[in-house]
């Protein structure tokens, strides 16, 4: 497919968007529990163009079987899938309030009791399996839909990945579009300094993957990559989003103590006067990490 | 008087069936992990209701809950070792959790895969999956069972793992229909009741009886094929005037289908269970499956000595002895 680029305004409306998305997980993490913020804000461009630009849903039907189906294999970020289901009209906004709440349906791990989730996750390495069904499933009843996938990079190092990375490759899945959230972070440090994760891209081209690389805050390059696959014909499409964990939020950003965190009220009201005054746009904070 | 099939492999009695289904049911979708049961020809009739794999039985259950989700009802096929235990987590995860409708074909159940040795045994499968919240667990004990449990899955609207076995194994005489949850009475009596499961098990159970009845001991046999959901009706009814149950399965002895008739009669009507099951031990010697398990004491002589035992009555004479019982302890 050609690659579209959003119009100025639509950039400047999904820009917004991402920044909303910020502001509600920043509100999500000042509640009792905290979340999963640093991985929430690496990965909020790239849930910005699928849900805002690139995906085929409705949050009136969200079982429609014509749908495209998403799935977070990174589990955790699920303050930042709740947050970008409420901009897209999948539940209210005022819901993201009881997250972190006894007695919500909003959980530290998304399930499918929330509207717009297809699959419980947070065992990391079931996504792309799962996305592996929903592609062959599409095919195989003639749909035009498609399945995303979010995984972040630790979560690479999980076997399980690459069986469904070579299972999606044999069966020449294009419906399938696959996202590594590239943060190069995970709990306990870099991801470099953990697992080996380098050639990164080789690795994906080598199991017969349609491979890109984009600025993952660049949220009008993620739409020109993500809606324009299959990048190959016969392929399965990955895009490393070379991303910064925490971003948008200069005392966090990069930090591997992003990955989890309980804003106080202090703090809380930093990061909201940050992401207003200076939205993030691109990815600012690469080559630090790198 | 009914004529008793000739012996029949479980896992072939299910290829078959499945085969013919396919063409009758465009929901249904073959997905195999390299396993051999299906041949070139039933790969070429299914067309694109058959995919293989490879060897990636993760993968296997995942893509076979993104199937079910949107619609699909997808027959799975590993090894009960491998279903049970290398990708349990997405059976439970991906499958069980969301109740999507994914049938488990599990085969070289129990000690079916002989002398393959203890990667291949599979002696904590249905513990495993009993345990596991909108599971369907079933051992058919032939061949005629496992076709009508493949037929009754199709109006089973969650998960279900089917236990199968790998080489011919004996009929079971019986006129009872088989429906999964619902245990099938095969003989009635008034001192004892065994219960077993799968097929050599329940084959055990109906000689056991046979064997007691000739030292005056009479004993009731269930074929409780189904362990989730169990049939607690039946097996009340059945125990409700015995003072002693024995369970007879080829799993170990915790967590399977002795596990499953404790935690039953525990708590709604006590009554002592001894349990005839594989060892807590991996196995430490090669062999066919009918010489493991008599080996390791899951056959009706144990099972009649057990009962004699239990009741302090005479024991027939069979094959097992005190020195037998002893070595297994």
């Amino acid at each position: 497919m050609t690659a579209t680029s959003p119009t100025p305004a639509r950039l400047s409306a999904l820009r917004a968007t991402a920044t909303r998305v910020r502001e509600h997980v920043a509100d999500m993490c000042a509640g009792p529990e905290g979340g999963h913020l640093g991985g929430s804000y690496s990965a909020t461009e790239v849930l910005t163009a699928l849900y805002g630009d690139v995906m085929t849903v409705d949050p009136a039907r969200p079982t429609a079987p014509e749908r495209d189906r998403f799935v977070l294999s990174k589990g955790h970020a699920a303050v930042g899938l709740y947050a970008i289901l409420a901009e897209s009209g999948f539940l209210p906004v005022e819901e993201l309030r009881e997250y972190g709440h006894p007695g919500s349906r909003l959980m530290g791990h998304p399930v499918r009791a929330v509207p717009g989730v297809e699959a419980a996750t947070g065992s990391l390495g079931h996504g792309l399996a799962l996305g592996c069904g929903f592609a062959l499933a599409a095919r195989l009843d003639g749909r035009s839909s498609k399945a995303f996938v979010l995984m972040g990079d630790g979560e690479l190092q999980e076997g399980s990945v690459w069986e469904a990375a070579i299972g999606a490759a044999s069966l020449g899945l294009e419906n399938l579009v696959a996202v590594v959230d590239r943060n190069s972070l995970q709990l306990t440090g870099p991801t470099n300094g953990i697992a080996a994760m380098e050639p990164l891209a080789e690795r994906w081209r080598s199991f017969g993957w349609a491979v890109r690389e984009a600025d993952g805050h660049d949220v009008g390059e993620l739409v020109r990559n993500l809606g324009s696959t299959p990048w190959e014909p016969g392929r399965p499409s990955l895009l490393i989003a070379h991303t910064v964990k925490g971003n948008g939020v200069p005392f966090l950003a990069g930090q591997v103590a992003s990955h989890y965190v309980t804003l106080t009220e202090r703090k809380h009201t930093r990061v909201r006067a940050v992401l207003r005054d200076a939205p993030v746009s691109h990815n600012t904070g690469k080559d630090e990490v790198r | 008087m009914t004529t008793i099939p000739a012996p029949a492999a479980t896992r072939h009695a299910y290829r078959d069936r499945l085969m013919r289904l396919l063409q009758q049911d465009p929901r249904l979708i073959c997905l195999d992990t390299d396993t051999g049961l299906f041949s070139p020809d039933d790969i070429s009739a299914a067309g694109d209701q058959y995919v293989n794999l490879g060897i990636a039985e993760h993968n296997l259950m995942g893509m076979a809950a993104g199937l079910a989700a949107c619609g699909r009802m997808p027959f799975v096929n590993t090894m009960a070792a491998f279903a049970s235990a290398r990708a349990l987590e997405a059976v439970e995860l991906d499958i069980a959790y969301p109740a999507l409708p994914v049938r488990i074909m599990a085969t070289h159940g129990g000690l079916a895969a002989g002398h393959l040795g203890p990667t291949h045994h599979a002696l904590a499968d249905l513990s495993a999956m009993r345990t596991l919240p909108t599971m369907t667990v079933v051992v058919p004990a032939d061949a005629a069972a496992t076709e009508a449990v493949v037929e009754q899955s199709l109006d089973l609207p969650g998960p279900l793992y089917v236990r199968l076995g790998r080489k011919a194994t004996p009929a079971i005489d019986t006129d009872e229909p088989m429906i999964i949850g619902r245990a099938q009475l095969l003989r009635r009596g008034t001192d004892v009741v065994l219960v077993g499961c799968g097929p050599y098990p329940v084959a055990a159970c109906v000689e056991a009886a046979q064997l007691l009845s000739e030292c005056g001991v009479s004993a009731t046999v269930l074929n409780m094929h189904t362990l989730r959901p169990l049939d607690t009706e039946t097996l009340l009814a059945a125990t409700a005037q015995v003072s002693l149950v024995v369970t007879v399965e080829e799993h170990w002895r915790s967590g399977g289908l002795g596990g499953a008739v404790c935690e039953a009669l525990c708590e709604e009507q006590p009554t002592r269970v001894v349990r005839i099951a594989m060892p807590e031990k991996f196995a430490d010697i090669a062999g066919g499956h009918e010489y493991l398990l008599d080996h390791y004491g899951i056959s009706a002589a144990r099972t009649a000595a057990a009962v004699c035992a239990a009741l302090d009555t005479d024991a027939p004479h069979t094959p097992w002895t005190d020195e037998k019982e002893r070595e297994l302890s």
